[in-house]
């Protein structure tokens, strides 16, 4: 995008429209010859894999919202409905059911990857912060959508996530409540809360897809970084992005879907709870309240602590810290690949986050070999946040990273690279 | 609405003292794991058995229907593909067999002189009528209890089919010496807390096959399991069907994207 474009139209049409409306170009600079390093790996095909999924929910979503009523009476049994009367309701339900699960895998691998390989480091920062605000705006429309089925999970999250608000009152009394009195729309969740859920639910995912819009803008601006985290320095370093990577992001799309299409129609329910097959009943609270695996870890710092406040505190926090992750990493080369240190930390902190997932997957008074999991998800808790604001600052300041290849093109090609390009 | 977030904060913070209170006698009443009953619809390629399906009809029909609702079947679904496989004039027969209330008739009544509901014969369209009017009539005749609804049973519980079938076969077991019974309730190890308030509801031989098949409590048991659990997933035939073909597809086409892929990347290494 910075710098020339080297587009020039194949037939009279498309020169025709290029002179009106340079899209024939733009698609061409940022789709076709855009230079991407030639050395991205497997966990780059996750930006295009995510970029699918929000295809997929958007496309199913309308469908589902054909048929689905927003109304506290009647919308378990419409979801119902699309389930046994609409034809291939139930392949769409479970499309888009499955598919948040799928979305949140992809995020998840994908934000890995920038942590991995320091993807968020000068000049990229505003991509990183963006994609932060990305996942926020998913997590919203996850939680909005968990509760249009209407069963006794969609209920009973809906009321403990926003009751989370009430914990205000401890600082300016009543305010708490009042907030949490207007996001229900009454003095309960109900109908009113439904409906509204329903409206965000159907607007957000919108919005994710202008802010994508812009995190792939802000992409295009650096372009790629790589594995070694290096800089391109000439033109033998990347590819034109098509075909060599529309082939590859093609193929390991269709594993992904595959993938996918395993869990919709041999496991549909894999990913949900079956208390949500029962209809939402506000005199009986279900024994443990849990939410979706993928907001399990915050779910574990949340209980840990013991005061609500200060939970809901360190909630919010755990998401906001990841914003400033740019200027917490002091390290000078990116990739972890040159970091034996940081790598080390690295790996313990993807366990932590699975350790704090199984934490919140369990009920409240849970004990491993004998030992609380309430502690557990403590000790948790302190490394996720030693992680990013200890760990992160020090030890890039004092690690001694091993040496950097001379140049993407010799890391791949060897010594060739040094001989004209091909 | 202070009240409502004050039972709900007290009960997150009660959760575990409640808990801590169960746990503390000799005896734990959580429930036991599911008996491992297995059914030919399980697994991948798993289909629903159509001769269990209409004996398990019978069953919910002459046994489970005096307190249960079946609200999410249709007298249509009857004769559909993936389903028990009745002919259309059979399922028409069946719906004949129920009466629903009727519409106002042409003088604009709902009921005859006696104050009593008019009623007409069920169709295709309608749905099982529930055995009782409201939920307060369910629980008046249920020791204060609701008999749930089964039409969506089998999803909705941990355990799926294992766990229906151990409910209903789980009553033969004494009760273990210092658990005692509650008032009006039955001892069934298999349901949360041991008491429940359904009375066993299965006895051998009180329904009569009409294939043969011997009617022993583990016979209808399966039967009606297989019914219910193809109440709850009336497509699963169909989806699993769909899926053996998509997948087919995916995996070709993911050859020939590794293929492409090969061709493409082929001299860039
Ligand atoms: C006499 C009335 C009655 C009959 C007949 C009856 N049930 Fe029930 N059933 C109940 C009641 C009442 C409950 C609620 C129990 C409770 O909550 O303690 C119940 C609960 C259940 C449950 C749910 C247990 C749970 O996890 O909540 C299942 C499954 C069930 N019945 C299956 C059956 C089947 C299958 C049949 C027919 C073979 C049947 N019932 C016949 C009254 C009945
Ligand atoms: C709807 C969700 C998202 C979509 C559709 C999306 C899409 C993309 C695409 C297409 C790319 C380029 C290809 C790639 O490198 O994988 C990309 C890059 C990137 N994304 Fe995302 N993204 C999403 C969410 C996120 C989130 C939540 C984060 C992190 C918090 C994030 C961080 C990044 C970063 C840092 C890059 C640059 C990576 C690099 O070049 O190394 N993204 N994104």
């Amino acid at each position: 995008m910075s710098g020339q474009s080297s587009y020039t139209p194949r037939s009279g049409l498309s020169k025709w429209i290029d002179q009106r409306l340079p899209l024939p170009r733009f698609i061409n600079d940022t789709m076709m010859t855009f230079p991407t390093p030639r050395n991205l790996n497997i966990w780059y095909t996750f930006g295009g894999i995510l970029t699918f999924c929000l295809g997929v929910q958007i496309i199913t979503g309308i469908v589902l919202a054909m048929h689905y009523v927003a109304n506290a009476g009647m919308a378990f049994n419409s979801v119902e409905s699309i389930m046994r009367d609409v034809n291939y309701g139930w392949l769409v339900r479970f499309i888009h059911s499955t598919g948040a699960s799928m979305f949140f895998l992809a995020v998840y691998l994908h934000m890995f990857r920038g942590l991995y390989y320091g993807s968020y480091k000068a000049p990229r920062e505003l991509i990183w912060i963006i994609g932060v605000l990305i996942y926020l705006l998913m997590m919203a429309t996850a939680f909005f959508g968990y509760v249009l089925p209407w069963g006794q999970m969609s209920f009973w999250g809906a009321t403990v996530i926003t009751s989370l608000f009430s914990s205000i009152d401890q600082i300016v009394p009543h305010l708490g409540t009042a907030i949490t009195t207007w996001l229900w729309g009454d003095f309960a969740v109900g109908d009113a809360t439904l409906n509204r859920f329903f409206s965000l639910h159907y607007l957000l995912p919108f919005i994710i897809a202008g802010v994508v819009g812009l995190h792939i803008w802000a992409l295009h601006v650096p372009g790629n970084n790589n594995p070694l985290g290096i800089d391109v320095k000439s033109p033998q370093d990347t590819v034109p992005f098509h075909p060599y990577y529309t082939v590859k992001d093609a193929f390991y799309l269709c594993l992904y879907v595959l993938l996918f299409a395993v869990f919709v129609f041999y496991a549909p329910d894999f990913f949900g709870n079956p208390d949500n097959y029962e209809p939402a009943n506000a005199l009986v609270t279900p024994p443990d309240i849990v939410p979706e695996w993928y907001l399990l870890p915050f779910y574990a710092m949340l209980r840990a602590i013991p005061q609500k406040l200060i939970g809901v505190l360190v909630l919010g926090g755990a998401i906001v810290t990841l914003v400033f992750i740019p200027w917490l990493d002091t390290s000078r080369v990116r990739s972890c690949r040159f970091r034996p240190l940081m790598k080390q930390f690295f790996w313990a902190f993807a366990v932590d986050c699975l350790i704090l997932g199984y934490c919140g997957s369990q009920g409240v008074d849970a004990v491993l070999f004998g030992v609380p999991l309430i502690w557990l998800a403590r000790l948790g808790t302190l490394y996720y946040f030693g992680y990013f604001w200890v760990l992160m600052p020090v030890i890039g300041l004092i690690e001694t990273p091993k040496p950097l290849p001379a140049s993407i093109a010799q890391s791949v090609l060897g010594d060739s690279a040094t001989a004209p390009a091909e | 609405m202070r009240f409502v977030t004050k039972i709900i904060l007290a009960g997150l913070v009660m959760a575990p003292v409640a808990a801590f209170a169960q746990t503390a006698p000799a005896i734990s009443t959580t429930r036991l794991a599911p008996k491992h009953e297995e059914f030919a619809f399980e697994g991948p390629f798993g289909t629903y058995d159509r001769g269990a399906l209409q004996r398990g009809f019978q069953v919910y029909k002459e046994v489970c229907s005096a307190c249960h609702n079946l609200d999410h079947i249709a007298f249509h679904n009857m004769y559909e593909p993936g389903g028990p496989g009745f002919t259309e004039a059979q399922a028409k027969a069946i719906a004949a067999g129920y009466q629903i209330p009727a519409d106002p008739n042409d003088k604009g009544e709902t009921m005859d002189e006696k104050g009593v509901r008019l009623t007409r014969a069920g169709t295709l369209a309608d749905h099982f009528p529930p055995p009782f009017p409201n939920e307060e009539a369910a629980r008046a005749n249920n020791s204060g209890a609701l008999p749930p609804d089964l039409s969506m049973i089998v999803k909705a519980r941990a355990g799926g089919p294992q766990y229906v079938y151990s409910i209903i076969t789980g009553f033969s077991a004494k009760p273990p010496a210092g658990f005692k019974v509650t008032e009006g309730k039955y001892f069934n190890p298999y349901f949360e807390g041991w008491n429940i308030s359904m009375p066993p509801p299965l006895v051998a031989n009180a329904v009569t096959y009409s294939d043969g098949t011997k009617a022993t409590i583990e016979q209808q048991a399966h039967d009606v399991t297989v019914f219910l659990s193809w109440a709850s997933d009336p497509k699963m035939e169909e989806r699993k069907r769909t899926g053996l073909g998509v997948l087919i597809f995916l995996v070709v086409l993911s050859g020939l994207l590794f293929l492409s892929y090969r061709k493409v990347w082929a001299n860039m290494h």
